[in-house]
């Protein structure tokens, strides 16, 4: 099967130019069948290689060769694959989890005049994000990177008629692009230490580097810079909430599912390196600790639907990077994994939910859909319950592998982890009870419109709500009679790493007091639903309308810390004012005079000597006689 | 005969020179200072010929015969000038009626 390798990112490429030449003349059924296929084939595709790998224990990674690009003295860099246990588990995210949502955007999107363009854009993502996690260099990785940073922005885009949402997508590419210079920079500095891009080279050649080497450190602080870009964490988080803009499926897919994860898979590539840099963990883990915080706190106090799930999954990414840097990766992959299944399905869920209220994304303007909306009140259960981390669904088990690593590493770790997690969870359940409980509270209209989704909107929330409280299985820890199959899984691509940090004594926690932890987070939890439970579907509690005066901590966290505000007095307005500033002064006293007087001069100079034309041919002959006098008397001089 | 012959001897090249330098000066002069352009075009070919005196006296100074081809050359080449300039003029005397230069004044800015 590898030899067919090169058609996973092959389809969607194909599928995205089918779409865009002929999609607007094809009907909309055509346009999102070929679309689909594009994306199920190569699931299928990828499917046929990963068995393989699960029965091998020490599976050599598939390289497959696709073509020389640049190949200038020493420097070489190819179109080439490289197909692992972390990139096959990449693949089958993105096709799959992607796949549900081509399959959904066909029910979603089914009224939109930009039905083809949509799929376009979404094959090309697909296409963009396959080549991110099968290259074998950095270099592969960066075409990839910005690929799906620039199907991102199309995407927020798409409903470009509306300004608001131009500058969304404006914000989220510009955002990036600060990350994406870190991680060229942090490219090129690997390429300096190393004289590769590839990544089994430079894999193999850090082992014999010490821990702590200083191009090591600043290489992987800058790769973290672009994985923060990406992944949305402090400080560059902000443009996440923003890409809400964007059409939900695209909010389910990029900005939940796969884009964002980009980060995270870029750590783990890059394991090696960053277990050789402590100083870069110990950033990693602040981050990662502090951005799942804070917004799991802004979740809070949000009203629109897609919002509260947005700063959930800006959290929800933040625990991964927290795992990144406590060097527990296969539990961050773990959790992006799981992570992948239950945000995709609630984004769906609540896409389902937008569209029938017609487009209202206000929970204060929802309640009672339960009735009316019975599938997409049932997976969307099944992914708060997921997301908040109840066993046996799949949430649970991947945030308590990090919150046990957490205990390992420190137990206030440990505390500040659990209270994220209750964050989440009461900011889930309050999102849930006042979307699906108490009385309709949208207008008349909206309440006869309700509806469930068609059957295309519906498969993909049953098929992730299945996986949602089964994905967690692949990884059962011990304590709970399992063991640890991806953990084992990934240890090909982790034996680097385990090597250096070997020499680190690790200490395991016992399985009682595992079970401890467990309990006490398990039951917390529980405790917080329960609260959520009474305040508001019990005393059917309602958030503060608009005009209504709100204490200061609340207002706070709605208004998310006044995060865009401080960085529009601290950054944007300087910055504008600065090149206003240099336009008056520099621009308009130097460089316009200058441009200017050379225009001024040649006029002047030709009004002036126009006149010698005077039409008077004796005049002509004599100037010609005493040009050829001078010109005479010159040469006699001179010589 | 012989006298002639004698006297063609003492007569160097530098009297060639000051005979070119003068048929010369007269061609410049007169193109610089008359107004009739049949005059000027006199004046012009006054100074091809004193051009022409000149190659063919260094000519016959360095014994080199290439000279004098080449005054064969412009000869040719004047002849066809004339022609042409003469065909020009005439047209232009048709034109304006007048054969003064200084009536061309039309081509200035």
């Amino acid at each position: 099967m590898e030899n067919f390798a090169w058609l996973i990112p092959a389809l969607p490429l194909f599928g995205f130019l089918f779409s865009i030449f002929l999609g607007k003349k094809l009907p909309k059924n055509v346009v999102a069948s070929v679309a689909s296929l594009a994306v199920l084939l190569p699931f299928i595709l990828t499917i046929s290689i990963f068995i393989p790998f699960i029965s091998a224990v020490d599976a050599e990674p598939i390289r497959i060769l696709l073509g020389e690009w640049i190949h200038i003295g020493k420097l070489s860099v190819n179109y080439s694959f490289q197909l692992d246990q972390l990139s096959l588990m990449m693949m089958l995210v993105i096709t799959g989890v992607g796949f549900l949502i081509h399959l959904y955007s066909a029910g979603y999107m089914h009224d939109d005049p930009g039905f083809s363009r949509f799929f376009s854009y979404l094959n090309l993502f697909i296409f963009f994000m396959l080549i991110l996690v099968m290259g074998s260099n950095y270099i592969m990785l960066f075409i990839g990177w910005e690929g799906v940073g620039l199907c991102s922005y199309l995407l927020i885009g798409f409903w470009y008629k509306n300004p608001e949402y131009n500058k969304a997508a404006n914000k989220a590419f510009i955002m990036n692009r600060i990350g994406d210079l870190g991680l060229l920079l942090g490219i090129f500095l690997l390429y300096l230490r190393f004289s590769t891009f590839e990544y089994n080279r430079i894999s193999l050649e850090a082992l014999e580097l010490a821990t702590g080497d200083p191009i090591i450190r600043n290489a992987t602080i800058l790769l973290f810079i672009g994985a923060i870009g990406k992944s949305a964490q402090l400080p560059l988080f902000t443009w996440l909430p923003d890409a809400m803009a964007g059409p939900t499926p695209v909010s389910a897919l990029i900005h939940a599912a796969t884009m964002v994860t980009a980060g995270i898979y870029l750590i783990i590539r890059s394991n090696v390196l960053f277990s050789l840099a402590p100083f870069t963990q110990e950033i990693i883990m602040i981050v990662g600790l502090c951005t799942a915080l804070f917004a799991a706190s802004i979740g809070l106090k949000q009203n629109d639907i897609k919002k509260v799930l947005a700063y959930s999954t800006v959290s929800q990414l933040g625990y991964m990077f927290f795992a990144l840097g406590l060097g527990a990766y296969s539990a961050a992959y773990f959790h992006l994994f799981t992570h992948a299944f239950f945000k995709a399905l609630l984004f769906l869920g609540s896409g389902s939910v937008i569209h029938a209220m017609g487009g209202e994304q206000d929970i204060r303007k929802m309640g009672g859909l339960k009735k009316a909306l019975p599938i997409t009140h049932a997976t969307f259960l099944i992914g708060t319950v997921s997301i908040a981390g109840i066993p046996p669904l799949a949430g649970f088990f991947s945030k308590d592998q990090i919150l046990a690593s957490a205990f390992a590493h420190n137990p206030i770790l440990w505390i500040l982890g659990v209270a994220g997690a209750l964050m989440t969870a009461f900011y889930m359940f309050r999102l849930y009870y006042l979307t699906f409980f108490g009385s309709f509270r949208g207008t008349h209209e909206q309440e006869h419109h309700l509806h469930e989704s068609p059957i295309t909107m519906t498969i993909p929330l049953i098929v992730l709500a299945v996986c949602s409280i089964f994905a967690g299985f692949v990884n059962i820890p011990e304590v709970l009679g399992g063991n640890h199959w991806l953990d084992r899984f990934f240890e090909p691509i982790l034996a680097g790493s385990n090597l250096i940090l070997e020499e680190f004594p690790h200490n395991h926690l016992s399985h009682t007091l595992e079970m401890i932890l467990m309990t006490a987070s398990v039951s917390a939890v529980l405790a917080v639903i329960a609260y959520a439970w009474i305040r508001y579907k019990k005393n059917g509690h309602l958030p503060a309308n608009d005009g209504e005066s709100i204490s200061f901590i609340e207002k706070l966290l709605a208004n998310k810390y006044y995060m865009d505000e401080l960085y529009d007095t601290l950054i944007s307005k300087p910055v504008l004012s600065a090149s206003k500033e240099i336009f008056r002064f520099l621009e308009a006293n130097f460089i316009d005079r200058i441009v200017n007087g050379v225009g001024q001069v040649v006029v002047l100079g030709s009004r002036t000597a126009r006149f010698l034309q005077t039409g008077n041919v004796g005049f002509y002959i004599f100037a010609m006689v005493i040009g050829i006098l001078v010109i005479l008397a010159a040469n006699i001089i001179l010589n | 005969m012989e006298e002639l012959q004698l006297s063609f001897r003492e007569i160097g090249i530098q009297h060639y020179l000051f005979l070119s330098a003068i048929l010369f000066s007269i061609g410049v002069l007169g193109v610089l200072l008359r107004r009739n352009f049949i005059i000027i075009f006199m004046s012009i070919e006054l100074m091809l010929n004193a051009v022409n005196v000149l190659l063919a006296a260094f000519s016959r100074f360095h014994g080199d015969q290439s000279g004098q081809v080449f005054v064969f050359f412009i000869m040719v080449v004047a002849a066809a000038e004339v022609a042409v300039g003469l065909g020009i003029l005439v047209m232009i005397y048709r034109n304006i009626r007048s054969t003064d230069i200084n009536a061309l004044k039309n081509l200035k800015w």
